[in-house]
């Protein structure tokens, strides 16, 4: 049975299409057949995360538009024999997604693939409800900073109002993937801590990837970072979700963000 | 809790969470998850209703977020004369 997952924040710029990639390419590399859905139409990026951006020639509205099918819009990745790629369109308006149009096109997708992963746009408003409306599983991007934790509330309640699941009275499955994670600054006391965020939005934690360069060296050459550079800290924690996803037993330690301790302890009252 | 963890309570990173959680449980009353003061609502609803009755309009239960600490508020508007239940 094909699994759809919705890669949602409500905030924007939280990595929600970094870590789409990411998890698209480590569960293709473990063999499942995986078709990553650009759901951000008109700021369509996933193409050039993904590296795929010059062999773009249709995508998701003209085949809702019936303009071309879908295997005629679907890009196979070129190091990952089980990946592809249903990019957005770049210029169309917003409204070119019919709702009826995204049902036909993840009913054709779950056909095709073990896994259709929708990168969210940001934002609360259609886009977003329509990129997870078909949903089995979501996975809510989290930075831990204010803003982004409330949106992430906000989120969580539309997927559990918003979505097909929630409609026919069943438990939308969320995981909170922490992305962005600065352990120097959450030591210091300057960031939420972990166990903080888990216990506002009380949703179970897929993992948690640490704040590197290694993620924007891997956007800048156009290759997910769990194929780039596959030994970093953030392609291993993306590693270690994506078989969480699968329901592997990984363990996952909290970080202990009041570590570095002494320091932090006295002069805590000082951060800022 | 010890003093040292007194001391890094005081980091940004504590009042952060004391923020989020009062402002979030105002606004899953509005935005449809459940919550504190809905739950709170359900509950004085049923407590009331053993004794009085009383019109589930007429019962208002609202959370004022301040700055250092928030006011439940609960306004109950009970017909005259009440209509007291005995007690079993
Ligand atoms: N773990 C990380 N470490 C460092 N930089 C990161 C990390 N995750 C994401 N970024 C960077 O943050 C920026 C935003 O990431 P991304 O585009 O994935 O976010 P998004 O949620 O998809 O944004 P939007 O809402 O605009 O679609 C990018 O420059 C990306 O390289
Ligand atoms: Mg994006």
């Amino acid at each position: 049975m094909a699994k759809v997952l919705v890669v949602t924040s409500g905030k924007g710029g939280v990595g929600k299409t970094t870590s789409t990639a990411a998890l698209g390419a480590a569960l293709a590399m473990s063999g499942r057949k995986v078709c990553v859905v650009d759901f951000d139409v008109g700021l369509r990026n996933l193409d050039l995360v993904m590296g795929a951006e010059r062999r773009v020639v249709f995508d998701i509205v003209n085949v809702i538009q019936g303009d071309a099918k879908l295997s005629q819009a679907i890009i196979r990745d070129k190091r990952i024999e089980t990946l592809h790629l249903l990019p957005a369109s770049q210029t169309r308006d917003k409204d070119a997604l019919s709702a009826e149009g995204v049902a036909r096109v993840i009913r054709e997708l779950r056909e095709k693939f073990d896994w259709v992963i929708c990168d969210s746009p940001a934002g609360i408003e259609r886009g977003a409800t329509l990129a997870m409306r078909h949903a089995d599983i979501a996975v809510v991007v989290t930075n831990p900073e204010v803003s982004s934790v409330r949106d992430s509330d906000r989120i969580i309640g539309l997927l559990d109002s918003k979505t097909e699941k929630a409609e026919r009275g069943e438990r939308m499955d969320k995981r909170l993937l922490l992305t962005r994670y600065d352990s120097g600054r959450a030591a210091r006391g300057e960031m939420l801590k972990t166990e903080d965020v888990l216990e506002i939005l009380s949703i179970p934690l897929l993992g948690i990837i640490p704040e590197s360069q290694d993620v924007l060296k891997a956007s800048n050459l156009g290759t997910p970072v769990t194929v780039g550079s596959p030994t970093s800290a953030p392609a291993r924690a993306y590693v270690d979700a994506a078989r969480r996803l699968i329901g592997e037993k990984v363990d996952l330690t909290l970080p202990d963000d009041r570590r570095s301790s002494l320091f932090g302890k006295l002069f805590g009252r000082r951060a800022a | 809790m010890s003093l040292l963890s007194l001391f890094s309570r005081k980091a940004s990173a504590g009042v952060a969470r004391d923020r989020l959680q009062i402002l979030l449980s105002h606004e899953r009353t509005t935005t449809g998850r459940s919550d504190l003061v809905a739950i709170l609502r359900e509950e004085i609803l049923a407590v009331i209703a053993k004794h009085v009755t009383v019109d589930r309009d007429k019962v208002q239960v609202k959370m004022d977020r301040g700055e250092s600490y928030s006011t439940l508020e609960v306004d109950i508007e009970i017909p005259l004369p009440a209509p007291v239940k005995m007690a079993v």
